[in-house]
């Protein structure tokens, strides 16, 4: 199906202490992406999906507990040393956040930023670095990028500081990046752009991606495959037509259903889903989702369903109920 | 003629602005937030008013609340000018206008009770038989879903975003106004708890027949609750017409953009390269002419000549442009 995977993470799981006991953020998450892919991770608020993002870069906070394996181009990235953690990311590893303005230092300048990095990781002089920042604001699509170096971020709007955000992640050519929610702080208009250029960047420097948004209209046309999350665990991954048009999975079929869509007629009730997420101090025996699955049944409270193959390669759900089979048919 | 003219709806309109200027001083400079809106709501009506960030929407929201004094231009709530009113006679009317806003969590006291929150307007209304606002309070919880004696005697941050929402509605609705301002009220909610909060809204507009301005950015989420739809940009409106109609067939550029900017949770629908030119320029000193014209695959030189008026381009459907996509020119 593809080349030996990039990045492969193995049964990894975080756990952060908390007044109220532990949490577990993580749930023994597998995935992997190879070169070149785009891989979309969905999932609510609190599923986990930024902790895994950050489990990935070795950026957890402190107290976390992290268990399982991140295979990243070969070398496992828990047993690495600080620095030559240090050295990986920006270089090879790099990341674009939500919030282009805490990921920018709003005292030094664009261009101290985008020629600190060059200098660091590629160590380029400081004429060379500074000719490479203004071919990459130009690439990213800031218009006249030689006065840019010299402004700061709060001179810049919300979607130019994602460009320079973007421009300092691709600075060293990396091989893996990853996008954590990187337009959601945006307007649609600039989000559609700042996709774009993402996807563009990507065909241009055969780089692999991992977006993480919790909107499914991001990553439809826009991914190789995607991974859905709730309560800390993979709850279905597929290719990503397969995940649109054979979900197995309630929960991806409610998440979907649960989006207005802009060809639907005014006043129609949306089919929401009930509930709210279980409280991830006090994990369910059973399946996470099953007190808000309209399909479940006695099974799905006392048993957690197993990530398992469906009959088309690379898709895999966990559900005692999967939509699309002959186990159920909607009830 | 035109100008001062909102686009008639049918019925009587129970809210209706007309040529609402708001302005904001920055340092010696003015933002030009709201310049010259007039629009009509009818009773029982849920227009929905969209725009991108910094276009003034909310502005023009609080601008109708009286929360920010408009610098000229009138707000007819039922017939009698908001703009002009103060003090008590203000605060009357008020009663019968309710906000609720984008982050529901941030809107309630954090050190107060649920019940002291939601009976708080009533209070200050002066319903002093503490009986009959105990009352009133249960009343309006279980409408929104909550149940009264689990969550009176809580504090806000017991509950979830969706939840301290579906309060800032009961507290919206306990005194029974007859219009709801909601300002982005779900956009900081996840996908699967903002489905339930429209169903709420609709259904309490229904249940307390209600009138409603929703101000929000995404559009799919103003078509599933709007009759009418208005498309602002930098301060001005760009197009009001019947949701269905206007999404079918939109005139105005900038509303055509904004509808191919959604993504669309389809595999097979590939994204259009998108062809957004640019960035908003700044309400501080906006292009003149039409203001959408630096972002415009259309526009020409009587564009940044001419301020584009809202004319009627197919029936109960308005656009300022001077190259709409439909109706002639």
């Amino acid at each position: 199906m593809k080349g030996p995977a990039l990045l492969s993470v193995e049964g990894v799981a975080v756990d952060l202490p908390t007044p109220r006991g532990n949490l577990r953020a993580v749930d023994h998450v597998d995935l992997s992406i190879g070169a070149g892919r785009t891989l979309g991770i969905v999932g609510e608020s609190g599923c986990g999906k930024t902790m895994l993002s950050r489990a990935i870069l070795q950026l957890l906070p402190k107290k976390a507990k992290l268990s399982g394996r991140v295979m990243f181009d070969g070398q496992d990235l828990v047993c690495l040393d600080r620095e030559r953690l240090r050295k990986l990311r920006g270089r090879s590893l790099a990341v674009v956040f939500q919030d282009p303005m805490t990921s920018l230092n709003p005292v030094l300048t664009i261009g101290t930023q985008l020629i600190e990095t060059l200098q660091e990781h590629l160590e380029l002089d400081g004429v060379a670095a500074k000719m490479r920042s203004v071919e990459l604001l130009a690439a990213v699509g800031i218009p006249a990028p030689e006065q840019r170096l010299m402004q700061y971020p709060h001179q810049l709007s919300g979607g130019m500081r994602q460009r320079v955000a973007i421009a300092i992640a691709l600075s060293c050519e990396p091989k893996l990046l990853i996008a954590d929610e990187p337009t959601t702080a945006l307007d649609v208009t600039i989000q559609a752009q700042i996709l774009d250029l993402l996807a563009r960047e990507q065909r241009r420097r055969h780089m692999a991606m991992i977006i993480i948004t919790h909107d499914l209209g991001v990553v439809a046309g826009r991914t190789d495959e995607v991974a859905v999350m709730y309560a800390g665990r993979v709850v279905e991954r597929a290719p990503t037509p397969d995940l649109f048009k054979k979900m197995r999975m309630p929960y991806t079929e409610a998440l979907l259903a649960a989006i207005p869509k802009i060809d639907a007629k005014p006043h129609t009730p949306l089919p929401a889903i009930s509930g709210r997420p279980p409280d991830p101090t006090r994990p369910l025996k059973g399946c996470s989702f099953s007190p808000r699955c309209k399909y479940a049944w006695a099974q799905c409270q006392v048993e957690k369903p197993p990530l398992e193959d469906a009959d088309s390669p690379g898709h895999q759900y966990a559900c005692f109920r999967p939509l699309n089979t002959e186990a159920i048919a909607p009830a | 003629m035109m100008p001062s003219v909102p686009q008639p709806v049918s019925g009587d309109p129970l809210l209706r602005v007309e040529n609402l200027v708001v302005e904001y001083p920055v340092g010696n400079k003015t933002v030009h937030a709201v310049s010259g809106v007039s629009l009509d709501i009818a009773r029982g009506e849920t227009l929905g008013l969209v725009g991108e960030s910094g276009c003034g929407k909310s502005t023009l929201g609080r601008a109708v609340m009286q929360l920010r004094r408009a610098v000229s231009g009138k707000v007819l709530f039922d017939g009698q000018d908001l703009t002009a009113m103060q003090g008590d006679t203000l605060r009357r009317m008020r009663r019968r206008v309710q906000l609720i806003f984008q982050d529901p969590i941030a809107s309630l006291n954090p050190r107060r009770r649920i019940g002291d929150i939601i009976a708080e307007p009533l209070v200050i209304s002066g319903v002093k038989d503490a009986k009959k606002r105990e009352q009133l309070v249960h009343d309006v919880l279980s409408a929104v879903g909550l149940d009264p004696h689990l969550v009176i005697g809580r504090l806000p941050h017991e509950f979830s975003g969706g939840q301290c929402q579906r309060i800032c509605i009961a507290r919206a609705l306990v005194l029974n106004p007859e219009f709801i301002i909601c300002d982005e009220p779900v956009s900081a909610l996840d996908v699967s708890i903002r489905a339930q909060i429209l169903n709420l809204l609709e259904e309490m507009k229904a249940r307390y027949g209600l009138t409603l301005l929703f101000i929000a950015h995404d559009l799919a989420v103003v078509k599933a609750v709007s009759d009418r739809v208005a498309v602002m940009y930098l301060g001005r409106l760009c197009e009001v017409g019947p949701s269905e109609q206007l999404f079918a067939q939109p005139a105005h550029p900038y509303t055509a953009l904004l509808i191919e900017a959604i993504p669309v949770p389809d595999p097979d629908v590939r994204p259009a390269e998108s062809v957004a030119v640019g960035e908003p320029p700044s309400p501080i000193a906006p292009p003149s002419g039409c203001r959408f014209r630096t972002r415009c695959p259309r526009a020409d030189q009587r564009c940044s000549d001419e301020m584009p008026e809202l004319r009627e381009v197919a029936p109960a459907q308005f656009a300022a442009c001077h190259h709409p996509l439909i109706g002639a020119a």
